[in-house]
């Protein structure tokens, strides 16, 4: 292995050389949702190569498809010059590439250096060799300088401690490519810099390393070139050095919005519908937050995912627990309300996670939009289900919002995302609401179904119903809200008006800047 | 729509068609067929009406049963203890009504109706305490139910010391048990109209929907206003008051209250749920598909007993049969991945 120091600047690589990881063409299709489209991706030894895009930019996806445990639907991955295919994530670690994913792949219930050697066990004559792999792993920590004992229960360390073993895991084995997803998200200051210097000395050895992060500063600390994706595709590859941050937000934002957004032609907003005071959660996710909604207006709640916006409205909602603080929903006070007691007052919040939180997969589109309203008309007469008004109602909600295929029978399984989607947001009009809030509306939705439901959102807005739009998709927060508030780490940061809603002053308090 | 797409997809029709049947209909018109078939080459006696109300009425408790298990499952969870809860039943109910039929002899209609209620009195307070603690506490229905089942089956031994109980009114058994309307076994009726009225209340009425709706998606459906506590809570209840009515009417039967029956009801009501389509994750499964479920057991159980099997390999042959139908499920779910047009 060479020794040189490895920067792109001083060209010790030649550029005609087989790059180390290499893909040509990678398409990932989920059914109905094209992760990834054709996506060229090089990664030379020796140096910190960004992945940079929104959520559901297709980051994660790609890294999966790496590190093997993903197989990509098209397309071709080399190694060295050689094409590979990899099956499992056993594959990738015979090639020397790990790779740290935000979800950690550990044992809560076995001890550090077990989860360590987990899968690669050392043995003797058949046993576990538990001195040997004892004494490595002592050398793997005291190597990374992480201050852990091996023979502690995973489910006893801290988050960042977790994050520790996870990344240790990856120094197991002779490293030639190192995925890391977001890896300081839970480290302290000391603990980064020490990740850093680590980082460093790998890419000295010509490990090299691919880094995902939405933090400016470790870009400019540590990035050498800078791919950006955005909806599965690839934009550009840039040079970390000479890209100003603006650049990078245009390249990671820049699509062409004028289609997908209608006119925001609300009327002045009228009396208020929600108000909330000084409301804390018991595990400070949400952290003295104060905001109000009115009726016929949309008001956006932005920051990084756990910021505290999804909580907030959740804990509002009554699918949360409240600390302190008061909800208002139209001058009554509802806190601590349960959903079916804030459904029937007219506070529909609709999940981000569809999948796991708001649709019953394995049953049909007609009862998941009937299920918030089997109470009333035209679904029940509060006693005995109407079966024909249901299926009448359904049935003329599946025109109105385009269901494709129009069968209210069929599974929602077996509809693709953004039809899953439409599914759940069809149960907004099922009985009258005075205010809804959408989580995340269009995650895993294409951009097709995405502009109808964004005039769905503002359909409904100006038939003068409040709404709440949850994103961390910082084009909708732009052009689909009238007044934004933005999180970060659990306190509302800033309340932004229609004037001042641009991409600047939501990302001034969106990411950690430089200056934090 | 989808017939003519098998045939425009398929030039060896036969298979598609036995697939796209599979996939629709599920494992159990299958083995129904082919269970009538192989005991009536088996049996002369086998496909006679005679056998065949035998067949229903053998299948009754079990039916009943099963009809409370479907609940439990639908919901996304299983009840262990229906077995104990037949057995408590039985036992309780036996003694309440020999001790009052003891004390008063000529009120021999009101020591039948105490004792019944008495019985179910006892079952559904094992389905209180399962539907407490899997609904309020969280504990999973596994050791929740199995915990219940010790404990019940260890009070109805502990209430007989393991004797069967004698002493009820003759007309309980005449009634009950053997008792004929029409030439129709008076059970059957007892099982039609539970039939009947857990179809209403499942497909008629919004609650009905919620226990579905629950086993579903918990969360979707307490973020949509479901009160998703009282229906677990409801669900064990449900499944213990329709197990406690086959322990009455099995009472009926035997004449003598017992300790010892319902052992292998677990198994049999989930086998028959489970062969009838019903989902172990919870969410699917209709009722008329569990009810030919149990008449699909009862028919297997008697026709081994006319083609003279051996009550050992019985045993074997039904849990065989619930393996193969949750193999049979699982490769129905990869069909409708590949068929789903």
């Amino acid at each position: 292995m060479s020794n040189e120091p490895a920067s792109t600047q001083e060209g010790m690589q030649p550029p005609a050389a087989s790059p180390l990881l290499q893909t040509k063409a990678v398409t990932k299709e989920y059914p109905g949702v094209r992760a990834l489209d054709a996506v060229d991706f090089d990664l030379r030894p020796g140096e910190v190569h960004v992945l940079f895009g929104e959520n559901g930019a297709g980051k994660s996806t790609l890294i999966s498809i790496l590190a093997g445990a993903n197989q990509p639907s098209a397309g071709q991955l080399f190694f060295r010059g050689e094409p590979i295919a990899l099956q499992s994530v056993h594959d990738a670690r015979a090639y020397g590439i790990s790779a740290v994913f935000q979800e950690f792949s550990l044992i809560p219930q076995m001890t550090v250096e077990e989860n360590l050697f987990l899968g690669a066990e050392h043995t003797r004559g058949g046993f576990v060799d538990r001195s040997r792999i004892r004494r490595e792993a002592l050398e793997i920590l005291g190597e990374l300088g992480f201050a852990l004992r091996p023979e502690q229960r995973v489910d006893r360390l801290t988050r960042a401690e977790q994050q520790m073993v996870e990344i240790a895991k990856a120094f197991r084995s002779d490293l030639s490519v190192l995925i890391l997803d977001e890896p300081t998200a839970s480290l302290t200051n000391h603990e980064t810099d020490h990740l850093f210097d680590l980082i460093a000395q790998l890419t000295k050895r010509g490990v090299g390393i691919v880094y995902i992060t939405h933090r400016m500063a470790e870009i400019r600390r540590i990035g050498d070139r800078i791919t950006v994706l955005r909806d599965g595709r690839y934009i550009d590859t840039v040079d970390a050095a000479t890209t100003s941050e603006d650049d990078l937000v245009r390249l990671m934002t820049g699509r062409v919005v004028g289609g997908i957004f209608p006119a925001l032609d609300l009327a002045e907003p009228g009396a208020s519908v929600l108000e909330v005071r000084n409301l804390t959660t018991p595990d400070e996710t949400v952290v003295d937050a104060s905001v109000n909604v009115r009726a016929g207006e949309i008001v956006g709640m932005a920051g990084l995912v756990g910021s505290g916006k999804s909580e907030l409205m959740q804990a509002c909602f009554g699918a949360g627990p409240v600390a302190s603080g008061t909800v208002m929903l139209k001058g009554r006070d509802v806190t601590g309300n349960n959903p079916r007691r804030n459904i029937r007052a007219g506070f529909l919040y609709l999940p981000a996670d569809r999948r796991n939180e708001g649709l019953m997969m394995m049953r049909s589109v007609r009862e998941n939009v009937a299920l918030a309203s089997l109470d009333i008309a035209p679904f029940s007469n509060g006693i005995v289900m109407d079966r024909a008004g249901e299926r009448q109602m359904v049935a003329a909600l599946a025109g109105r919002l385009n269901l494709s295929p129009p069968r209210i029978e069929r599974a929602v399984d077996h509809f693709s995302g953004g039809n899953q989607q439409k599914a759940m947001l069809a149960r907004s009009l099922t009985r009258h609401y005075d205010l809804i809030v959408f989580d995340e509306p269009t995650v895993g939705v294409d951009v097709g179904t995405r502009a109808s439901i964004y005039e769905f959102i503002v359909g409904l807005a100006r038939a003068g119903t409040a709404i709440v739009l949850i994103s961390s998709d910082l084009p909708e927060i732009l052009h689909l809200t009238t007044r934004a508030y933005v999180f970060y780490r659990g306190r509302v940061q800033a309340e932004l008006q229609a004037g001042d809603l641009t991409e600047e002053n939501v990302l001034a308090h969106f990411f950690e800047r430089e200056a934090a | 729509m989808s017939g003519n797409t098998a045939t425009r997809q398929s030039p060896g029709g036969a298979a598609d068609f036995v697939k796209r049947l599979f996939v629709k209909l599920g494992i159990l018109p299958f083995l129904l067929v082919i269970a009538v078939i192989v005991f009536t080459l088996m049996s002369d006696n086998f496909l006679t009406p005679r056998n065949l109300m035998n067949v229903l009425r053998q299948s009754v408790y079990l039916m009943i049963v099963s009809l409370g298990q479907m609940m439990a499952l639908l919901t996304g969870g299983f009840d262990l203890s229906v077995g104990t809860i037949l057995a408590l039943s039985s036992v309780v109910g036996a003694m309440a009504m020999a001790a009052f039929y003891a004390a008063f002899p000529d009120m021999a209609g009101l020591a039948i109706a105490l004792g019944c209620l008495a019985g179910v009195a006892a079952g559904v307070s094992i389905g209180v305490v399962n539907g407490i603690g899997v609904a309020f506490f969280n504990v999973s229905p596994f050791m929740m139910t199995l915990g219940m089942a010790s404990v019940g089956f260890g009070i109805a031994l502990f209430l007989t010391g393991g004797v069967p109980v004698y002493g009820m009114p003759v007309a309980f058994g005449d009634t009950f048990g053997f008792g004929m309307l029409f030439g129709i076994p008076a059970p059957i009726y007892v099982a039609a109209i539970l039939v009947l009225a857990l179809y209403a209340f499942l497909y008629w009425t919004p609650q009905g929907r919620y226990f579905y709706a629950v086993g579903g998606n918990l969360k979707a459906a307490s973020l949509s206003g479901i009160n998703t506590t009282g229906t677990l809570f409801y669900t064990y209840v449900l499944c213990a008051l329709f197990a406690a009515i086959a322990g009455m009417l099995l009472t009926a039967r035997l004449d003598t209250g017992e300790a010892n029956i319902g052992a292998s009801m677990p198994l049999e009501s989930i086998a028959a749920c489970v062969i009838a389509g019903v989902s172990l994750r919870g969410g699917v499964g209709r009722l008329e598909n569990v009810v030919l479920g149990a008449l699909f057991i009862g028919l297997v159980q008697n026709g081994m007993n006319l083609a003279r099997i051996e009550s050992y390999l019985q045993t074997v042959v039904l849990g065989a049969l619930l393996i193969l139908a949750v193999i049979a499920d699982q490769i129905r779910l990869r069909y409708v991945a590949s068929l789903k047009d």
